[in-house]
């Protein structure tokens, strides 16, 4: 794909979410959009959403799609430039400067040498602009990281260039294709929204989940992917601390043909409640989701 | 901008664009000169078969969080389609011009615009001083007299006013202290490597000068609920400026009000414009003096606000008497919830300073064990007695 604004008109969505399905990923057509506008604009794109609704599953297909690399970023409370931009490598500074002991070098030659990209380490934010080939840039939960580090980002999103007071300002070799997720546990900055494409990301609706369950599962008969993904669909309409994710019900799915429960309907009971660790992330929730529940559940789903 | 040079059918749609742009920013949006630029520039893009995708770009591009993200529909179908919302944007523009200043609230703002005008101004305070000076504290405890006294007896309308602006001035005083807590440590844990060695070049490369470096300490966090129930309704107003003081412009802050229902009033308390702050908190405020439902209220902050208000570092101050109609099971099982995700919980019950008073009713029973600090609010002194209790985690 081109950075060019105008000229050719845009790929049509279907055509694009079928060729993200024949990567793995079952995009919606907001989704669709949202990706490709920030790569016909180079822009970075903000997902955000609840845990679990495959945000960071789009970097991966997007990866895949337009066959690059994917650098990840996760981020952290307490995340900094040296642990997400660079750091020096000082075991070999210390190493040079011993080195140059006895051969009298000029202490600015020294200077110059130790601090030159090679001694550079370079981390995933520098790694990912300093990659000849264009690569896929995500950072994960950015809400995790501080503020602080956000005003670090926007150098690298808004300029794709990144300073180093010893060496001077990096710019890009080539403009990665950026995505940025958030579950939202914290406000951004506008000034970091800005800078993106934004899209919200939700729980996908009973035909895309069961498309991605078919997918991902292919062993599972379609009848209890049916039913599987009505249980998930009706469970998350209660009233839970944390709703299961599309990854929930993936694991589920798996737990399900391992038991080898062929039907929730007629399968154990106890059997079936056992499995729901896989959905139910919480204590609370836990207690909450009685085997009466789960009876419920499934009369709905079936 | 290339469009401009276009034909003029371009033109003209460049122009519906840039409408469109407007449209979005005068219901609330923040669009930006780039983004204007980038949705002009995807005209061309656009096939006007496709509006369902063209709609479905347009908001990948202009929206920028989910609210908008929602919203973004009924607006493109009233700009595009021209239906009902349009209006919506005209109105609240003029809304704006001529504020009503409803009666419950004259009394809050009225000095609330002569202190702005004095923060304008800073000759004009004459020796009043700003509280981020560190006078707010220095005048508060020259005040004797009105601090020790129990915020029920204020009656006289200028002394409730004066008590009103020194519970801003302390709640301020606070907020500065705590806020200068984000330093640097003399005492470090970490070698800073980068700067030894830097140090180390003069020497030859042998590390002699040790650079060290610590985390600065964050401020604590501050998460207000704020009974503004029927029984309360002796200390709300006061209580209220008193949050008003503690939250305004303090980014990492937040605030609720509760009777029956919960509102978030932080947006409110951070306008700078008195008049729009009113006008805000008075729209919010219908129902207050009724009676209170502290655990279902409880229940609707942890569901809806606290993933996001509350973090490792948050100290949430309820303030209330914990005169509640609801069941206490719900009270206790929602203030547990509270209490795993923040870090302290601290109830402040103006009843306590009550001679006689025993919390005794049932809420507060139940609570009790769950509070990591209960305390009386009925006058200034408690107020100001709280400090220790927030700068330390």
């Amino acid at each position: 794909m081109t950075s060019e604004r105008r000229g050719e008109g845009l790929e049509p969505l279907p055509a694009l979410m079928d060729r993200l399905a024949a990567v793995g990923y079952m995009a919606d057509p907001p989704l669709a959009a949202a990706l490709q506008l920030s790569l016909k604009l180079n822009r970075p794109l903000l997902l955000e959403g609840e845990a679990g609704v495959g945000k960071t599953e789009v970097a991966k297909a997007l990866a895949a799609l337009e066959g690059r690399r994917l650098i990840r970023l996760q981020c952290y409370e307490g995340l900094d430039a040296s642990a997400a931009l660079y750091e020096w490598n000082y075991q070999r500074q210390l190493l040079a400067i011993k080195a140059h002991e006895h051969d009298r070098a000029e202490a600015e030659a020294i200077e110059e040498q130790i601090f030159s990209e090679r001694y550079l380490l370079r981390r995933p934010l520098l790694e990912a602009i300093s990659s000849d080939e264009p690569v896929v840039l995500l950072i994960d939960e950015i809400d995790r990281a501080d503020e602080a580090f956000e005003a670090y980002l926007l150098e690298v999103l808004s300029d794709y260039q990144i300073t180093v007071p010893e060496l001077g300002t990096i710019a890009a070799r080539s403009r990665p294709a950026t995505v940025l997720t958030s579950n939202a546990t914290r406000e951004l900055s506008d000034a970091l929204r800005r800078r993106c494409l934004y899209s919200y990301v939700d729980f996908p609706d009973e035909a895309r989940e069961l498309a991605i369950v078919l997918r991902r599962v292919p062993d599972l008969d379609r009848r209890l992917a049916e039913q599987l993904v009505g249980f998930v669909q009706a469970l998350r309409k209660e009233d839970l601390e944390k709703l299961p994710g599309i990854a929930e019900t993936l694991d589920w799915a798996a737990a399900l043909l391992g038991l080898g429960i062929g039907d929730l309907a007629s399968g154990d009971p106890a059997t079936l409640q056992a499995s729901l660790v896989c959905l139910l992330k919480t204590e609370g929730d836990q207690k909450a989701v009685v085997p009466e529940v789960v009876a419920r559940l499934v009369g709905k789903a079936a | 901008m290339c469009a401009l040079l276009e034909p003029d059918r371009t033109r003209a749609a460049a122009g519906r664009m840039i409408g469109f742009v407007n449209h979005l920013r005068l219901n609330g949006f923040v669009v930006g000169l780039p983004e204007a630029e980038a949705a002009v520039a995807l005209l061309g893009d656009l096939d006007l078969h496709d509006l369902a995708n063209g709609r479905l770009r347009l908001r990948a591009l202009l929206a920028k969080r989910k609210q908008e993200w929602e919203d973004f529909d009924d607006l493109f179908e009233a700009y595009w389609f021209a239906s009902g919302r349009r209006r919506d944007a005209w109105q609240r523009k003029t809304e704006h011009r001529k504020p009503e200043r409803p009666g419950v609230w004259n009394e809050h703002f009225a000095k609330d615009d002569a202190a702005s005008d004095a923060a304008g101004n800073p000759h004009s305070g004459g020796g009043e001083g700003e509280a981020e000076s560190g006078d707010g504290r220095l005048i508060a405890s020259r005040q004797h007299y009105l601090h020790t006294r129990d915020l029920r007896h204020l009656a006289d309308r200028g002394e409730l006013l004066e008590a009103e602006r020194l519970a801003e001035r302390l709640a301020r005083a606070l907020r500065y202290r705590l806020a200068r807590r984000y330093r640097l440590e003399a005492a470090a844990e970490r070698l800073d490597l980068r700067r030894t060695l830097r140090r180390s070049l003069a020497k030859g490369g042998d590390p002699i000068d040790l650079a060290w470096r610590a985390r600065p300490e964050e401020p604590v966090r501050v998460v207000v609920l704020l009974d503004v129930s029927g029984s309360m309704d002796l200390y709300s107003r006061f209580f209220l400026q008193f949050v008003k003081g503690l939250v305004g412009g303090w980014a990492e802050s937040d605030a609720y009000l509760f009777h029956t229902r919960l509102l978030r009033i932080t947006e409110s308390l951070h306008e700078r414009d008195p008049i729009k702050a009113m006008t805000r908190l008075s729209l919010m405020t219908a129902g207050m003096g009724g009676g209170t439902e502290i655990g279902g209220c409880l229940k609707v902050f942890n569901e809806r606000y606290a993933k996001r208000a509350l973090n490792a570092r948050s100290v949430v101050i309820v303030m209330s008497d914990g005169y509640d109609t609801g069941a206490p099971e719900l009270l206790t099982k929602e203030l547990a919830r509270l209490k795993r995700r923040a870090r302290r919980l601290i109830w402040l019950n103006p009843l306590l300073g009550w001679r006689d008073y025993e919390p005794v009713n049932r809420a507060m029973v139940a609570a009790r064990p769950l509070l990591d600090h209960f305390a009386t609010a009925h006058s200034l002194e408690s107020l100001a007695a709280l400090e220790p209790q927030l700068a330390r985690l």
